[in-house]
């Protein structure tokens, strides 16, 4: 364990240990330095054993392996594009940024690679019925997504507040046939929707398996989740050598948990000129305490089954976190980049909600392409690391960037909108509803919403 | 078991096995409604047959309770609970009864503390160990050594999902008494108890635990009676919260009073 860098060292401190050190790739858990762990109930642990034996078993199983690749190429659509986004580059200084399109994987983000996974693995534990959390919903969509696919039941636990801010998504996982639950403890946000479905999981164990959405938690799910995103560093890695002939100089990801970043960011941990930043939600500003920022604020402490930075209050009780973004509005990170954190690898930086809603904006100008709230917080990173790379350099397209477009923005409409002040103050977009047609009546068509017992019992369950 | 230390808790519970009953056990959050309701409710749980008493600290995040203990605890940090509250609770029941009495918490509060500051004002207290429902002793290094350095009881949870050496290896790490989950849940009144909840006693007992304890799901003499006949402790918690909840201190202690009525015998010695 290397000491943490004091402010300046942080280069400096990771080159010393990429020289020295043992590779950073690979790492299986339970700990990350001080990291990581099993802070649960002892009910859960049988649990965890299992599905951490299923995977190791799994990981080495050509079966497994062929299924799961077999999936991702013919099911999801991968391997994702690397797209260079030209116009937006001359808004990070010149630097040549590359977009890691993982918007275009089936579903709209990155977490379907983890979903099929897991459900896989569910499937060979012989559960007939996964839990999800979410936040944003595209994790809930994903596995209501993976389980219609693979025929498991599916209940997605949702912050009531999530529900609102993201109704286009619990209606897309009813339609999938899972049940939502909107969750009304504490903060109606994903910190409480993960409680709901620990204690669901607790309760059901015996047929459930608890399809965790980030790369946190208890182990073995840091590590598994890492697992199966790091197909997406490797595809960048590939397709960056083809299209410029080199590493770049520096990789971007968004940080809630941490999936979507681990699984770009992995590949790249050993290639020691590649600097890799994390860009967490600064919500309102970091110096107003509405955040999310659980690295750059945070301290160390036990949330969730993993010791990991947490935003806590002098008791230890966790302090809710804000974010424009639910999919990033996580008081806690995975315990990985705690230690990547620690030991200089990543540098780990707070982008605010108008820094992050100024770069959605943006690429969707330059680049013709929407990108979810939360991947929009990578793109303002890129921005401002585009022009701190870029200073002084004579040609700034020497350097290159790859941002983790970790998903698209059509959920987030809604919420933009919103933001860029396009409502009107019924809530309708200005300029829609100028027609004097009569709305046609309202008509209830649950009933013809094709499929099976399922939505009978969503539609119970919603009232 | 670890007995290097005398245990109050152990020592308690043999008290009851003395007279020929299992040792009733009352869980209430501490700071419920208020921290000085909290200390009144405690006593009176003293007061009317409890053996042990299980103070729950408040937290942010306690996915091991269901609705009744999850909205007191709430309402507890909301009316401004903090956790060195809960010592103050701790030594206003032991100052005026007998009664063994632990802190059931889950362990940020005490990381976030330290785990050793936390152990000494808990000993200083009076306080007889801590209940730890999301720490194992996997991760309980630190916990050992404050634990032994006071002389505090450690209770961790086995389940009816743990495996042999995992029962085994939590009965030794255990002192005091191991709390049995009965069900495989979290915390809530349930109609009738879980036949899981005997099996796990008994192997808990054959790995070597002199004293086993039932939680989850125990809320009228019935359970207690039907627990009574095999462990060494019955864990009673949700429905005294919900008796507080309605009928305030009193209640509690007319609950205990019928729940004691369960463990066999005449209620009430003090």
């Amino acid at each position: 364990m290397v000491d943490a860098p004091t402010a300046g060292s942080e280069e400096n401190a990771a080159d010393a240990f990429l020289q020295g050190g043992p590779s950073l790739r690979n790492a299986s858990g339970p700990y990350f330095g001080n990291y990581g762990g099993r802070w649960m109930p002892e009910s859960l642990i049988a649990a965890l054993d299992e599905v951490q034996d299923t995977f190791e078993k799994a990981k080495a199983d050509p079966d497994f392996i062929a299924e799961l690749k077999d999936l991702n190429k013919n099911y999801s659509g991968r391997p994702s594009l690397l797209t260079e986004a030209k116009r937006f580059s001359a808004h990070a200084g010149g630097a040549r940024i590359f977009l890691k399109r993982e918007d275009l994987n089936h579903t709209g983000s990155h977490k379907i690679n983890n979903v099929l996974g897991q459900a896989l693995l569910a499937k060979r534990m012989g559960k007939t019925r996964v839990i999800a959390e979410t936040g944003a919903g595209q994790h809930g969509v994903a596995s209501a997504t993976a389980a219609a696919l693979l025929g498991l039941e599916c209940v997605v636990y949702m912050g009531a507040e999530d529900c609102r801010r993201q109704a286009l998504n619990v209606a897309r996982m009813q339609l999938l046939g899972a049940t939502v639950v909107p969750v009304t403890n504490g903060s109606q946000t994903l910190k409480d929707a993960i409680n709901d479905a620990l204690r669901d999981w607790v309760s059901n164990v015996e047929h459930t398996h608890y399809l965790l959405g980030t790369a946190a938690g208890a182990h073995p799910f840091p590590a598994m989740v890492r697992y199966f995103h790091e197909v997406i560093g490797e595809e960048a890695r590939g397709q960056i050598l083809e299209q410029t002939g080199k590493l770049p100089d520096a990789i971007c990801a968004c940080i809630g948990g941490g999936s979507n970043a681990i699984g770009l960011f992995h590949a790249f941990l050993d290639d020691a000129s590649v600097k890799i930043y994390g860009f967490e939600a600064g919500g309102e500003g970091v110096e107003t305490g509405r955040h999310a920022a659980a690295i750059s604020l945070g301290r160390p402490g036990v949330l969730h089954g993993a010791r990991s930075y947490l935003m806590q209050d002098e008791d230890g009780q966790t302090i809710e976190s804000h974010s424009i973004s639910a999919g990033l509005d996580y008081p806690s990170v995975g315990p990985e980049h705690s230690y990547l954190a620690d030991i200089g690898r990543v540098t780990y930086e707070a982008v605010t909600d108008t820094e992050a809603m100024d770069a959605f904006s943006l690429l969707c100008r330059t680049e013709g392409i929407i990108p979810a709230i939360e991947s929009s917080h990578a793109l303002a990173g890129a921005i401002k690391i585009g022009h701190r790379l870029t200073e002084g350099k004579e040609d700034p397209s020497e350097i290159t960037v790859i941002v983790n477009l970790s998903g698209r923005g059509d959920k987030d409409v809604e919420t933009a909108a919103a933001w860029f002040n396009m409502l009107d103050d019924e809530g309708h977009v200005k300029g829609t509803t100028l027609s004097t047609r009569k709305p046609k009546g309202p008509s209830d068509r649950a009933s013809e919403v094709p499929g099976e017992a399922n939505s009978a019992d969503a539609d119970e369950d919603q009232n | 078991m670890n007995e290097q230390t005398a245990s109050k808790s152990a020592a308690a519970i043999d008290k009851a096995r003395a007279e020929g009953r299992a040792a009733l056990v009352g869980y209430l959050p501490a700071g419920y409604p208020t921290v000085q309701e909290s200390i009144e409710a405690g006593i009176a749980l003293a007061r009317n047959g409890a053996d042990l008493i299980e103070i729950g600290i408040p937290y942010s995040d306690p996915v091991m309770d269901g609705p009744v203990i999850q909205a007191a605890t709430t309402e507890a940090i909301s009316n401004g609970f903090r956790v060195s509250d809960v010592f103050d609770v701790v030594a206003g029941i032991t100052a005026t009864t007998d009664a063994a009495v632990l802190v059931m918490t889950y362990w940020n509060p005490v990381m976030r503390m330290g785990v050793d500051e936390f152990s000494r004002r808990l000993a200083e207290a009076g306080g007889a160990g801590l209940i730890t429902p999301d720490l194992v002793p996997d991760e309980a290094a630190e916990w050992f050594d404050a634990s032994d350095k006071y002389g505090l009881d450690r209770v961790f949870l086995v389940a009816p999902s743990s495996t042999p050496e995992r029962l085994d290896m939590t009965v030794k790490a255990s002192r005091g008494f191991v709390y049995a989950v009965s069900i495989m849940g979290v915390t809530g009144t349930r109609t009738s108890v879980s036949s899981a909840a005997e099996e796990v006693v008994a192997r808990a007992h054959a790995a070597g635990a002199d004293r086993v304890c039932v939680g989850l799901g125990v809320s009228n003499p019935d359970h207690v009676r039907e627990i009574a006949a095999y462990a060494d402790g019955v864990i009673v918690g949700t429905a005294l919260v919900a008796a507080l909840r309605d009928g305030g201190v009193d209640a509690v202690g007319q609950l205990t009073k019928n729940l004691s009525a369960g463990l066999g015998r005449a209620a009430a010695e003090a």
